[in-house]
């Protein structure tokens, strides 16, 4: 356990100090809440003040941005020789992975205030009582988590941090194709089927039913299922991969 | 007598894929003596020091380090060991107190007994002016140094330094070479790997040349020297003719036989008597040899005749003398 919260400073000072990446992982998100707010959000009808619609779906992107990170910082340490001198000094594997995921959720909830902040001056009022709040803090967390691990395992998996670095590729598009910024609903037929089964979808649609106070149905126990199966996943891969990489 | 190893592997063989790396490596080293593995690159000593390390398991054979099984007890071999590689292990972006400071924590220090520690290894290792900044900004042999004192924080009793001046400037190298006499002399074993044979004649107790993934030399600087015979004639020649006439005459005796530098180096034992006889044998004509001279063989003289990276120069350049 001490040797993971060592492994846990390490990487927050480490990331504290990449200011350049530390910034862009704070700042994308709320800008790219503004530039929806004010630039696309006129032309987007979704029932309700536009605003209150993409939080959710910001809150999402800004994990995934959060997570390309992690991957980034994984695959840097395994370039250079340190997880040979960490191993040597027989820190386990996982107290060397839960250092990066610990600091990528620590990150993460800082970026969430920040969004929540921005957009509570934008005029986002949330109508969440204190159960439902926490359940949507729960929900997030689970997200972050889930993929923190994923983008952990593929930080072993690629080589070089311009590979690791496609990841943020990846997580600042997958969410467009779900209901994070439209209604799916709006979408051609050929993808409103991806947009609606795929993960991202469930967890918007929960987080903006407990911080709107709407219905949810059994929208937060797929969307729990989902983060599940993606944790299960990155955890097992994450682990072989490490194994595999240090052989 | 185990007790007395600090080092004892046999028969570690290993393989990447198709790729044999090590085929039986045999290693033993008395605990507070310096090891030098010498070879060039890809012999395979990389890959020893980290099947001895704990960090890849090998194929087959089996290695104690500290009396512990590397394969079966590696806890408790990381526990004796510490490793400072190729790379410079240290983080760039935190300072080399902070370095220090983690890896004393990860080495199971107090915080207070981690930061005395940090502070006396910078200091020994010249970096105490240079503790507040970020590892980044050192140079290439700065870092090296941080890397080496980084492995020292738990007071190993083996350390592995694999390849510990490579890149490294004359300076730094000679910082290195110190630190290394010094581990030596508080009793601690060091096994280091080298490309230098200079390094390993200066520093090690006794040295194994590994080559192709073989111990295909082994012993003290001495015993290595012996191997050669102790004096070597250097013959330079007149011309490629000549040179053709002499290696023809000189067979299976030379050493060694460069065409291009005109040069030939002969087993002697060094009295006037035999040399005279030599020359006179060689190059009865009195033109051919255009100069000679008489030394002690050196580390480098072991290296050629025994690695493969000698017999292909030897062969590739006797070829000649057939034509």
């Amino acid at each position: 356990m001490s040797n993971a919260l060592i492994m846990t400073s390490r990487a927050l000072r480490l990331s504290s100090r990449q200011l350049d990446a530390l910034l862009t992982s704070l700042m994308l998100p709320v800008l790219l809440m503004l530039m929806f707010v004010y630039l696309f959000g006129g032309a987007i009808r979704t029932g309700t003040s536009y605003v209150t619609y993409v939080v959710p779906g910001v809150l999402v992107i800004c994990a995934g941005f959060g997570a390309a990170t992690t991957a980034v910082s994984v695959t840097q340490d395994l370039g250079g020789g340190i997880v040979d001198r960490f191993r040597s000094m027989d820190v386990p594997g996982p107290a060397f992975l839960a250092g990066h995921i610990a600091a990528s959720i620590l990150r993460n909830i800082a970026s969430t205030v920040l969004v929540f902040g921005v957009a509570y001056l934008v005029g986002f009022r949330p109508h969440a009582g204190l159960a439902g709040s926490l359940a949507a803090a729960g929900i997030l967390l689970a997200f972050i988590l889930a993929i923190a691990w994923l983008a952990a395992a593929f930080g072993l998996l690629v080589k070089t941090a311009e590979a690791a670095n496609a990841l943020t590729f990846v997580m600042a598009f997958v969410p467009y194709a779900s209901s994070a910024f439209v209604p799916t609903v709006t979408m051609p037929w050929w993808i409103r089927g991806f947009a609606r089964d795929q993960p991202i979808t469930p967890v918007v649609d929960t987080l903006r039913g407990l911080l709107l106070g709407t219905p949810v149905g059994g929208r937060p126990w797929i969307a729990l299922a989902w983060c599940a199966g993606i944790l299960a996943a990155g955890v097992v891969s994450g682990g072989l991969l490490f194994r595999r990489r240090t052989a | 007598m185990t007790d007395e190893l600090a080092i004892e592997a046999t028969g570690l063989k290993k393989s990447f894929g198709d790729v044999r790396v090590l085929g039986g490596v045999d290693l033993t080293v008395p605990r507070g003596t310096v090891f030098a593995l010498l070879g060039p690159n890809g012999a395979g000593k990389t890959t020893t020091v980290r099947i001895l390390t704990t960090l890849t398991r090998a194929d087959a054979g089996r290695a104690l380090v500290a009396g512990r099984d590397v394969a079966r007890e590696r806890h408790l071999v990381r526990r004796s060991i510490s490793l400072a590689g190729q790379y410079a292990a240290v983080d760039g972006l935190q300072t080399g107190t902070e370095n220090l400071l983690m890896m004393g924590r990860l080495a199971g220090l107090s915080r207070a007994r981690a930061r005395r520690r940090a502070g006396e290894l910078l200091e020994q290792f010249g970096l105490a002016e240079a503790a507040r900044r970020r590892v980044a900004t050192y140079s290439g042999g700065m870092r090296r140094r941080l890397d080496l004192a980084a492995s020292l924080v738990g007071a190993p009793s083996v350390i592995f330094l694999d390849e510990p001046t490579t890149g490294l400037d004359l300076p730094s190298r000679q910082v290195m070479w110190q630190v290394v006499a010094g581990l030596a002399d508080d009793g601690v074993t060091v096994f280091l790997t080298t490309q230098y044979l200079e390094e390993a004649d200066l520093l090690a107790d006794r040295i194994a040349v590994l080559d192709d993934g073989r111990v295909v030399a082994d012993g003290t600087p001495g015993d290595l020297k012996e191997l050669v015979s102790e004096q070597s004639l250097d013959l330079e020649l007149a011309d490629t003719v000549a040179f053709d006439r002499v290696a023809a005459r000189a067979a299976d005796r030379a050493r060694r036989a460069d065409r291009d530098g005109l040069a030939i180096s002969l087993p002697t034992d060094g009295t006037a008597a035999q040399v005279r006889a030599l020359l006179d044998e060689l190059d009865p004509e009195r033109t051919a040899v255009r100069n000679f001279s008489v030394h002690t063989a050196t580390l480098d003289d072991v290296f050629l005749a025994v690695t493969r990276a000698g017999r292909a120069v030897t062969s590739q350049e006797q070829e000649p003398t057939h034509v």
